[in-house]
């Protein structure tokens, strides 16, 4: 009988396991750390100390930190706001928007393919009396504008859309919807996590009004991330969440998080560095494990659109085959799955269903993300060991067997359990 | 999520898998579950008329890890044993071997279900008088 697992090795200079899922979080770079290491013991004071060396440095370290950020997305520093992470920052920016322009209107305009941190938020925000407007998006992962268009009336307020999916890695026409969002007059606000530091971002080009982002997704510590509010053309005014202190200008109160703001601010600086580089080489390894894939593999379905697409991104459906036995399988290697058994809710990903995939595609799907530290022997084994696992598990498959012998499996009655 | 021994045992070393002649009078099929659960089952059982022993079993089963167990497991424990006896196998059976965890009990009772409706097929093939097997899903 034939084993699943284990029968393609990994080849020399591959050291298992490999992380492959860079989207959930990215590994710290090296220099990053060291630009990180004085501030946790030397350099420890609290940037809010007005009266001694101590906390002149911290600031100093602060302040040279919210440059970095701000160089990188087009901003100046004094629109930068430090957080905990996007999940705080997408908080502040909904939360902090809504409350503010209560007077103007009640209305807000998000899409279901949204990060839970935007869609949770929204939902609280619709128990006190808001209006949420879901817009939907086409089978390639893109929002219509026309839909856009359509959704703002005069109670408008704001209209919050992802720059970058972080399952399918598609990205949206920011610059579009932030124009219109200017010429209707209503905020934009754009959850940039998986773009900025990956894909040139800039808030000005892009009319973007608020911009959320974060240190783990680029090679920066947790626990850090950064909300960019636009202080001309409109000044936006946001209602701060956290009291105590009156910390980043009011909007964020609590002591800074030092370290983790000037490990934010490296990250920052190396992605706008090497942004171009390092961007061109993912989208090659990611074309090269795409196309190997496809190339030894029937009934393969790439999930989102492949022009408008983070370069570390490939989200794939092996269709007949059940991601959980799929990650089961090749066990040594990080990767997400948009399978229910995967996650703790049991429900398929609602990213891939709003695509209008099947539940069965969806249970079928891998999202791979390179980043900064994948090499192409990784891919090359990556891909291998897949290949190898799918045709296993296809061997396994009655869906397969039933598909090969030419029956339309949706004609069947499957009795539902 | 941990996988016990036996799970990643019957995942890397599957036993019986396979396809039996469906249109045979001696092989009964069940099909259960669904693509959208993401968990389908197909257990072909040979029996001999004479004995009503179950002499082959082969599955296929497209879905998670502790389901291709489940299933494979169920393969292992029904061969050999007449249908009366086959039908006395309880998914709990199947969860105490494999240490499922509770979220994964759904691919125990699968497992039940599709040797009740493979029995249940070969018994309709054959008329064999029934007694609430499980109805096999509308394969053919």
């Amino acid at each position: 009988m034939s084993t699943v697992a284990a029968t393609v090795a990994a080849p020399k200079g591959v050291k298992l396991p490999i992380y492959m899922d860079n989207h959930a979080t990215t590994p710290l770079d090296p220099r990053v750390l060291e630009a990180m290491m004085p501030y946790f013991t030397t350099v420890f004071g609290n940037a809010a100390s007005r009266n001694h060396s101590f906390g002149w440095e911290a600031e100093q370290a602060v302040e040279n930190a919210r440059e970095q950020v701000a160089k990188l997305i087009g901003a100046s520093a004094k629109e930068i706001i430090f957080t905990s992470g996007a999940t705080e920052s997408n908080n502040l920016a909904i939360k902090g928007i809504a409350e503010m322009y209560r007077e103007r209107g009640n209305h807000i305009i998000t899409q279901v393919t949204e990060h839970k941190a935007t869609l949770d938020t929204c939902k609280k925000l619709e128990k006190q009396g808001y209006r949420v407007t879901y817009l939907p998006v086409k089978a390639d992962g893109l929002i219509d504008i026309e839909d856009l268009k359509r959704a703002i009336d005069d109670k408008t307020i704001l209209v919050s859309i992802m720059y970058a999916n972080n399952e399918i890695g598609v990205i949206q026409p920011i610059e579009e919807i932030g124009k219109l969002c200017h010429e209707k007059g209503v905020l934009f606000h754009s959850d940039g996590v998986q773009a900025v530091g990956k894909i040139p971002v800039n808030v000005i080009k892009d009319n973007i009004d608020v911009l959320s982002l974060s240190g783990h997704k680029i090679y920066g510590p947790k626990g850090v991330g950064a909300l960019y509010v636009r202080r001309r053309n409109p000044r936006v005014q946001i209602s701060e969440q956290i009291n105590g202190g009156g910390h980043e200008r009011g909007m964020r109160s609590g002591t800074l998080n030092v370290p983790g703001i000037v490990g934010l601010g490296k990250a920052c600086e190396i992605a706008g560095q090497e942004m171009e580089e390092e961007s061109k080489r993912l989208t090659s390894l990611r074309d090269h494990l795409k196309q190997k894939l496809e190339s030894a593999l029937d009934y393969v379905h790439v999930n989102g659109n492949m022009e408008h697409h983070l370069p570390g991104n490939l989200n794939m459906s092996f269709v007949y085959v059940e991601g959980e036995s799929l990650l089961m399988g090749i066990n040594e290697i990080a990767v997400s799955s948009g399978s229910a058994c995967t996650s703790a809710t049991l429900e398929p990903s609602y990213v891939l269903k709003a695509l209008g995939l099947g539940d069965d595609v969806a249970h079928s799907s891998i999202r791979f993300g390179l980043g900064r530290f994948n090499t192409i022997e990784e891919v090359d084994y990556v891909a291998d060991k897949l290949i190898d696992v799918v045709q296993k598990l296809r061997e396994l498959s009655p869906l397969y067997e039933m598909v090969k012998e030419g029956i339309d499996l949706s004609k069947i009655e499957w009795a539902a359990h | 999520m941990a996988y016990s021994d036996k799970v990643v045992d019957h995942y890397n070393n599957p036993r019986n898998v396979g396809t039996l002649d469906k249109s045979s009078e001696d092989v009964g099929t069940g099909l259960v579950g669904a693509p959208e659960c993401g968990d389908v089952m197909r257990l072909q059982i040979k029996v001999n008329p004479e004995t009503q022993v179950i002499e082959d079993a082969k599955f296929k089963t497209f879905g998670c890890g502790s389901a291709i167990a489940s299933s494979s497991l169920a393969t292992e424990w029904v061969k050999g044993k007449t249908i009366d006896e086959a039908l006395a196998i309880s998914n709990t059976d199947i969860v105490k071997e494999l240490a499922l965890p509770p979220v994964k009990i759904h691919c125990s009772v699968l497992a039940e279900d599709v040797i009740r409706a493979a029995i249940g097929d070969w018994k309709k093939k054959n008329g064999v008088e029934t007694e609430a097997a499980a109805p096999a899903a509308a394969a053919h």
